[in-house]
């Protein structure tokens, strides 16, 4: 009884995260209280309210350009959501195709995804998205596309499994005899029984688009300057941070605090959509 | 047991020609690589020149066999930076990558693996809890980002430990530690959901039924079945490991194969950046491929396959 | 009861965490040579009994008994650590699901032998030795060459062969049987239970089988105890059971049964409407009213035990 309470609470703590965040993001003109691009050379690095020095016009302070923390830091959830979110469509998209066809014709269909994935899998993941990005040029979409291409592999492996498991229930075996055609078996019959099985996998993707693009624009080769990416914003206030720690501390707890949620609610989804434990 | 072997080592040899044709392609994405190598202030002669004595002026299939070619006989090609074989520049870093890779493969082994088990022996008690928190925690923490703190911790306010660099083994403490931290959480994961499922079994009810004492229930009935899919996710831990040094080795100034790939992509070095992505997908393949062996070991199931 | 009694039941109460009472007082004995059958549908408790009689019961179910005896030693009273020696060498079980009831991982003779070295002592060689003599007695076929192989390598009938063979390592007293012919071929299932019957004459063993089919308990039984919901309803000999059953669910059982001869192609074969209800704490009166063609007002109070004959006991407000 208290393990479902507890479940129960840690899945609406995690959905409550998301859905500030994605609120923030969308609000983010309205809510933030400087123009997050401005700088200002004359308050650099002002602590923020709840310590010595504090300014109430800055409660998270300023960063070395004196630009405000709280508002780079609201229009950073902007940055996060949108690569998490543009990274999972792209990503489920390819994943799903190769892994409902692999599934549902299997033979040599299915040898084939499965020779995709097994590539896929081998090449290492941020050194190649860091070449990609480095070599094409840094932007936004660019690392939305790069991230999508890439992390297609565990949509692919979950649809695969989950639709061989659907292949040869009685109804898909009925709308076969009855003559429906390939593709509106996949779409009708098969995919609206494996979307619970993609919805966990998108929370886990979703969580590992959003911090393999923090750790890209940490290494300068994601999100470009002067976006306030969270990841952007801890590599730029890295070298105050021995003086300042909290010009670090701010932008990685709401990295932290943004995954922690959408893992979360991934775990609990999992648990209300009865998911495969280990999808 | 041998068409098994057959099979995978096929396999491994298609995936690894795949991953040739990636890597080459992933250096000629740039459009004109012979710009990008001679830099913006070069003149059109100096690219003129550049693009001859590289061989970027012959065909595309032409420089792709002569790379295939010379990769299978272990030439990497040269730095344009180093202005030495790639085999070399990787041979002289791999030991610094290694050691940190494996150390933090152990380090996550020996936490995870005790922790899994006791958080499947005591499914739903506080100690499981505990476990599946830490698990949580792990997730979501930003590699790069823990590293800072721990540096600003143990480098800077306790001084225990150097922030950068690896003259002695302490340095190789806080980023096996960080790297660590990235594999615990899914080796836990496993390791608990596989021994739940072994626990719950009815070979491990027949191992009560005989009597036999918990230590050999749980540590040889039991973790012997658990333990398949753990090794599998070993391996590709491990392969994540050392492709995930990158930004670690970034962090903490160590030079290792990841530093070098991050300084080469940095500079355009595309020859070392190809080799490297070529390099670690061969340790890769090559990981999983072991494992799978390991696991026909151990499931009498497979060896028959 | 008499001193050749090998296993005692008084009043067995098990609990499961999620609030449902799965068995509610049973009592039963088995005494040296005798094979005891517990009866009745999935769900009624009957495997429950066997796995809290040997201390098995998954976690979040309690068990409470007056008394669970093993040759006059409470069992209750003993510590986990006790009960672990017994299990195996004194009193061993075999188990439904051959399938999957032993460890894929190791081979037959590693998982034979194991319980001689665990419970004996005295080694690898001679555990192994023993083994292959079990195999053969059990009827499998070079025994010498199975102890080398994988589960995965037998068939069911052998693998039930197998563990029945491992139950015998340490020549135990007392042979729990949880269905243990249910997942078998018909063909099979028929040689196992002669198999059991032929090592009980040789042995000595005492058997409490549980089954649901009531052919197996006319081949093999001398004591059947009928289970309904958690209770023991009727208990008799053998013989004194089929011929007079006397509680209305045992009836209405053997109503089931098809004998040849008796019944008419245009008949429909005999059922039992609705299911076992599952016992929530505090239930009052008799669990079959809801099923039973007799229910009357007076069923919904404490039923009587009744006495047919010497040794036939039934829980009914009918008197016989």
């Amino acid at each position: 009884m208290i393990a479902v309470r507890l479940r129960m609470a840690s899945t609406l703590l995690g959905a409550a995260i998301v859905l500030a965040v994605a609120g923030v993001a969308l609000l983010a003109p309205l809510l933030v209280p400087h123009d997050p691009f401005a700088q200002d050379l004359m308050t650099r690095l002002v602590p923020p309210m709840w310590l010595d020095g504090g300014q109430a016009a800055h409660p998270f302070g300023t960063d070395q350009l004196g630009r405000d923390y709280l508002s780079r830091l609201i229009y950073g959830a902007r940055i996060s959501m949108l690569i998490g979110i543009a990274t999972v469509v792209t990503s489920g998209l390819i994943g799903t195709t190769l892994g409902v066809l692999g599934g549902f014709f299997g033979g040599w269909v299915d040898d084939a995804v499965m020779f995709v994935i097994t590539c896929r899998l081998s090449i290492p993941l941020v050194l190649v998205a860091l070449a990609v990005v480095s070599l094409v040029g840094s932007s936004l979409s660019v690392v939305v596309l790069t991230l999508g291409l890439l992390l297609w592999d565990r949509f692919a492996v979950v649809s695969r499994t989950t639709t061989m498991q659907v292949r040869n229930l009685d109804y898909v075996s009925a709308a076969r005899a009855a003559g429906c055609s390939r593709v509106s078996i996949m779409l009708r019959e098969v995919l609206p029984n494996i979307v619970h099985h993609l919805a966990v996998v998108a929370t886990l993707e979703m969580a590992l688009a959003i911090l393999l693009e923090a750790a890209l624009s940490f290494l300068g080769l994601g999100v470009p300057a002067p976006l306030p990416s969270w990841g952007l914003m801890i590599a730029e206030a890295k070298d105050y941070m021995f003086f300042t720690p909290w010009v670090i501390q701010i932008p990685g707890i709401a990295l932290f605090v943004l995954v922690l949620g959408i893992n979360l609610l991934g775990d609990g989804l999992r648990d209300l959509l009865g998911a495969a434990r280990d999808a | 047991m041998i068409s098994l072997l057959l099979r995978r080592l096929a396999l491994a040899l298609m995936v690894t020609l795949t991953v040739l044709t990636i890597s080459f392609a992933l250096t000629r994405l740039s459009g004109d690589i012979a710009v990008s190598i001679a830099g913006p202030a070069a003149s059109a002669e100096d690219v003129a020149i550049i693009r001859k004595t590289y061989g970027f002026d012959r065909p595309l299939p032409v420089q792709f066999v002569d790379w295939v070619r010379s990769a299978a006989s272990g030439d990497l090609g040269r730095s344009y930076l180093y202005r030495q074989p790639v085999s070399e520049l990787i041979r002289d870093r791999l030991p610094t990558t290694l050691k940190l890779g494996v150390s933090a493969l152990l380090l996550a082994l020996f936490t995870a693996l005790p922790l899994g088990i006791l958080a499947a022996m005591r499914e739903g008690s506080l100690v499981d809890r505990g476990v599946m928190l830490v698990a949580l925690v792990g997730q979501a923490m930003p590699g790069f980002w823990l590293a800072l703190l721990l540096i600003i911790q143990f480098g800077l306010n306790l001084q225990w430990l150097p922030i950068a660099g690896a003259e002695d083994w302490t340095g190789y403490v806080l980023p096996a530690i960080v790297l660590a931290f990235s594999a615990i959480p899914a080796l836990m994961r496993l390791t608990r959901s596989g021994m739940i499922d072994a626990l719950s079994s009815d070979y491990v009810r027949t191992a009560r039924a005989k009597g036999l004492s918990r230590a050999s229930i749980v540590l040889k009935h039991a973790a012997r079945n658990a333990a398949m899919p753990v090794v599998a996710i070993s391996a590709v831990q491990l392969g994540a490991l050392l492709g995930g040094s990158i930004v670690i080795e970034a962090v903490f100034a160590l030079h290792g194969v990841g530093y070098l790939a991050w300084e080469s992509i940095s500079k355009n070095d595309f020859p070392v950046v190809q080799a490297v992505v070529l390099f670690l997908a061969v340790i890769y393949i090559a990981l999983t491929l072991i494992a799978d062996l390991f696991n026909a070991v151990l499931d009498p199931r497979l060896r028959a396959a | 009861m008499t001193p050749e009694t090998v296993l005692e039941v008084r009043d067995l109460r098990v609990r499961f965490g999620t609030g449902v009472d799965a068995v509610r007082g049973v009592s039963l004995g088995v005494r040296a040579g005798e094979t005891h059958c517990l009866v009745g549908e999935s769900g009624c408790g009957k495997s429950v009994t066997a796995l809290a009689v040997m201390g098995l019961l998954a976690r979040g179910a309690t068990r409470n008994a007056a008394l669970v005896a093993f040759r006059g030693t409470d069992m209750m009273a003993l510590s986990e650590r006790e009960m672990a020696r017994l299990r195996g060498d004194k009193i061993a079980m075999i188990f439904q699901e051959p399938m999957t009831s032993l460890n894929p991982a190791f081979t037959i003779g590693s998982q034979m032998a194991e319980v001689l070295e665990r419970h004996r002592g005295g080694g690898r060689r001679r555990a192994l030795d023993r083994a292959a003599g079990l195999l053969g007695r059990v009827g499998v076929s070079a025994p010498g060459m199975r102890l080398a192989q994988y589960p995965h390598q037998l068939s069911g009938g052998l693998r039930q062969r197998v563990m029945i063979a491992m139950a015998l390592m340490c020549e135990p007293e007392l042979l729990i049987a949880d269905e243990p012919t249910t997942a078998l071929d018909v063909t099979v299932q028929a040689q196992i239970l002669r198999l059991l019957v032929e090592l009980q004459r040789d042995l000595g063993l005492a058997i409490l089988l549980i089954t649901h089919d009531l052919g197996v308990v006319a081949r093999v039984a001398h004591r059947v105890s009928v289970m309904y919901a958690g209770e023991v309803v009727e208990s008799a000999a053998v013989d004194e059971l089929f011929a007079a059953p006397s509680h209305p669910y045992t009836r209405a059982l053997l109503a089931c049964v098809p004998v040849p001869g008796t019944v008419r192609r245009d008949q429909p074969l005999g059922s039992i409407p609705g299911t076992v209800p599952r016992m929530r704490p505090g239930f009052v009166g008799c669990a079959f009213r809801a099923r039973c063609r007799y229910a009357m007002d007076v069923c919904a109070e404490a039923v009587p035990e009744r006495l047919r004959a010497p040794g036939h006991r039934y829980l009914c407000q009918l008197a016989a």
